[in-house]
C-alpha cells in the first residue's frame, strides 16, 4: 500500500517517517503526478492558509476532490482538519470541503496558550498522547460523524467515513496508534476497490 | 492533565513551519500582503534590516503597538524580536501572546556576555547561528529553532549560504563520527556533550533549521532549501523590492518547488527590481550584525 502525504508545507517528514515505521511506503505528494496509484493521503499540520494558496496555484484542489468522491481514505492532522472541513466559523469560503464538520481555527489561543495532554479516543483506546499547536477544533458535527475524542468538551477528533480528522498533532509523538487506525481504513479501502475490479 | 509550554509543543511550532517563509512587516497592510502571498508566519518590526542598518544608532525592540497591530491583522503565527540577553523585552513579547521570539542580532544586543536563558519561558525561541558550535549552544539555552544569521539587511546571500554550509558540513560530520570522539568535538565546537550525542542518534539537528540574512529573490530562496535548510525567512527582501506581492508570492512559491527549475524561471519573470544589495566586503566589521552573539 502506498500513502501520500500532502508535501507542499509543514509536519511532512514526520508522517512519512511514521507511515514507513508502520511498513508502509510513503510519498511526498507536491503536484500532480504524485497522486497516482495512491490508496490513502494524509494532509499534515503546517499553516492551513499558506497550504490553500500553494494548493490553488497549483491546481490540486479538483483532483484531491475527485480522489475523494472515489472513496480514497484521508486524514487530515491540525490544519489538515481545517483543509478538510465544509465550513470554517469566520470565513466564507471552505477549503476542500470534504468533511461534514465545522471547524473553528485558533480556538484553544495563540503558541502561549499550546498544550500536551492524553487522550481517550472511542475505538482506539487511553492515554493517546495529542500535541496541539495553535489548534483547531470541530465545533460541530453533521449526520454521520462519528466523534471519536473530546479534549474539555471540545471535539478534537472525528471521523466520518472515509474521512478522519484531528485538531491535534499525533506525528509529533512515538504512538502509532491513531495512524494505525486510519491505515486500517486505507485497507478496507484498498480491499473493497479489489473486490470491485474483480467483479467487473 | 495539560502540559503548556514543552519542548515538543514549543519545537513543534517550528516544525509546523517548515518548508514555508516567515516575511518581515512593519504593519498591518505589509502583514495582509504576506498572510495573502502564502507566508507562513510574520515577523513584526518596527524597521526592517536594511533600515535598520541605514538608521544606525541602537535598535530595540519594535512598538508594542506594532506587534499588537499586526497580531490584530493576520491569523498566522506572529513571530518579534527581542535583543540578545534582554530578559524584559522577551517577557513583554511573551505576555503580549507573541507566537515566537526572535533573539535577533538584528537588533543590538542588550548583554555582550549571556543569551537568554529561553527553556525558561512558554514562549519559544528562534535564534541565529553560524555554526554547529552556536547552534548548539542556543539549543542548549532553549532555543526551539535556529536560522542561520547570514548578513541581514544586505539582499546578499554569501554569508547565509557560507552559514548553512558550515552548520550542516558539521552535523554529517558529527553522525559520521564515533561515540568516543564526541566529547572532544563538544570542546572543540564549544557545544554541549549531550545535544552532540542527539545529533549522532537523530542523523539531523533536534530542531528545525531556517535560512535567513540576504535572501532577496526566488532562487536565493530555492538555493537555501536545496542546501538543507527547513525553511527560510526574508527580511528587507520583500517589501524592499520592487513589487512586494509579486515577490512574496513567487518566493513562497520557490520554497515550496526548490527543485521545480522551469517554475522558478517562470515566476522570476519580469519581478521587477529586487531590494538593492551590499557587498560584503563594504562593510565595516562594526557594521557585521552576524558577529554579535557568543
Amino acid at each position: 500500500m502506498k500513502i501520500g502525504v500532502l508535501a507542499l508545507q509543514g509536519a511532512v517528514r514526520e508522517h512519512i517517517q511514521q507511515i514507513q515505521s508502520l511498513g508502509c511506503e510513503a510519498v511526498e505528494v507536491k503536484t500532480l503526478v504524485d497522486l497516482t496509484d495512491l490508496n490513502g493521503l494524509v494532509l499534515p499540520g503546517g499553516e492551513s492558509t499558506a497550504i490553500r494558496k500553494l494548493l490553488d496555484r497549483h491546481q490540486l484542489m479538483e483532483p484531491i476532490r475527485s480522489l475523494a468522491r472515489q472513496g480514497m481514505p484521508m486524514f487530515g492532522t491540525c490544519a489538515g482538519l481545517i483543509l478538510l472541513a465544509k465550513e470554517i466559523v469566520d470565513y466564507e469560503e471552505a477549503h476542500l470541503s470534504l468533511m461534514n464538520v465545522v471547524v473553528e481555527r485558533n480556538s484553544f489561543g495563540r503558541q502561549v496558550d499550546s498544550f500536551e495532554a492524553k487522550l481517550e479516543v472511542k475505538q482506539i483506546g487511553a492515554d493517546i498522547p495529542a500535541v496541539f499547536i495553535r489548534a483547531p477544533h470541530i465545533a460541530s458535527v453533521g449526520p454521520n460523524v462519528e466523534i471519536l475524542a473530546e479534549y474539555n468538551g471540545r471535539i478534537v477528533l472525528a471521523k466520518e467515513g472515509q474521512y478522519l480528522g484531528c485538531s491535534f498533532h499525533p506525528e509529533l509523538t512515538d504512538d502509532t496508534r491513531l495512524l494505525k487506525f486510519f491505515m486500517e481504513m486505507v485497507e478496507d479501502f484498498h480491499q473493497s476497490s479489489l473486490a470491485n475490479s474483480n467483479s467487473i | 492533565m495539560k502540559l503548556l509550554g514543552t519542548e515538543r509543543v514549543k519545537r513543534g511550532m517550528a516544525e509546523m513551519q517548515k518548508g514555508g517563509v516567515i516575511m518581515d512587516v512593519i504593519n498591518a497592510e505589509q502583514a495582509k500582503i504576506a498572510e495573502a502571498s502564502g507566508a507562513v508566519a510574520v515577523m513584526a518590526l518596527e524597521r526592517v534590516p536594511s533600515d535598520i542598518r541605514k538608521a544606525g544608532g541602537v535598535a530595540r525592540m519594535a512598538d508594542p503597538r506594532i506587534v499588537e497591530e499586526v497580531m490584530n491583522a493576520v491569523s498566522i503565527p506572529v513571530m518579534a524580536k527581542a535583543r540578545i540577553g534582554h530578559i524584559v523585552e522577551a517577557r513583554v513579547l511573551e505576555a503580549m501572546g507573541v507566537d515566537y521570539i526572535d533573539e535577533s542580532e538584528v537588533l543590538t544586543p542588550a548583554d555582550e556576555e549571556y543569551h537568554l536563558l529561553k527553556s525558561d519561558y512558554t514562549v519559544p525561541f528562534v535564534c541565529g547561528c553560524r555554526d554547529l558550535g552556536e547552534a548548539a549552544r542556543r539549543i542548549g539555552e532553549g532555543a526551539s529553532m535556529l536560522r542561520t544569521k547570514g548578513e541581514p539587511g544586505t539582499g546578499n546571500i554569501v554569508e547565509a549560504v557560507r552559514h548553512i554550509r558550515k552548520v550542516n558540513a558539521q552535523v554529517r560530520r558529527v553522525v559520521g563520527m564515533n561515540e568516543d570522539e564526541l566529547m572532544t568535538e563538544a570542546k572543540i565546537l564549544g557545544a554541549p556533550y549531550e545535544l552532540l550525542v542527539e545529533i549522532k542518534r537523530l542523523g539531523r539537528l533536534p530542531v528545525v533549521n531556517f535560512a535567513a540574512g540576504g535572501v532577496a529573490t526566488p532562487a536565493d530562496a530555492a538555493l537555501m532549501m536545496e542546501l538543507g535548510a527547513d525553511g527560510v525567512f526574508v527580511g528587507s527582501g520583500i517589501f524592499k523590492s520592487e513589487n512586494p506581492e509579486k515577490f512574496a508570492r513567487a518566493i513562497v512559491e520557490a520554497t515550496t518547488h526548490f527543485k521545480d527549475y522551469q517554475l522558478i524561471a517562470d515566476i522570476s519573470k519580469e519581478l521587477g527590481s529586487p531590494m538593492k544589495g551590499i557587498e560584503i566586503s563594504t562593510l565595516l566589521d562594526s557594521e557585521r550584525m552576524q558577529e554579535r552573539g557568543w
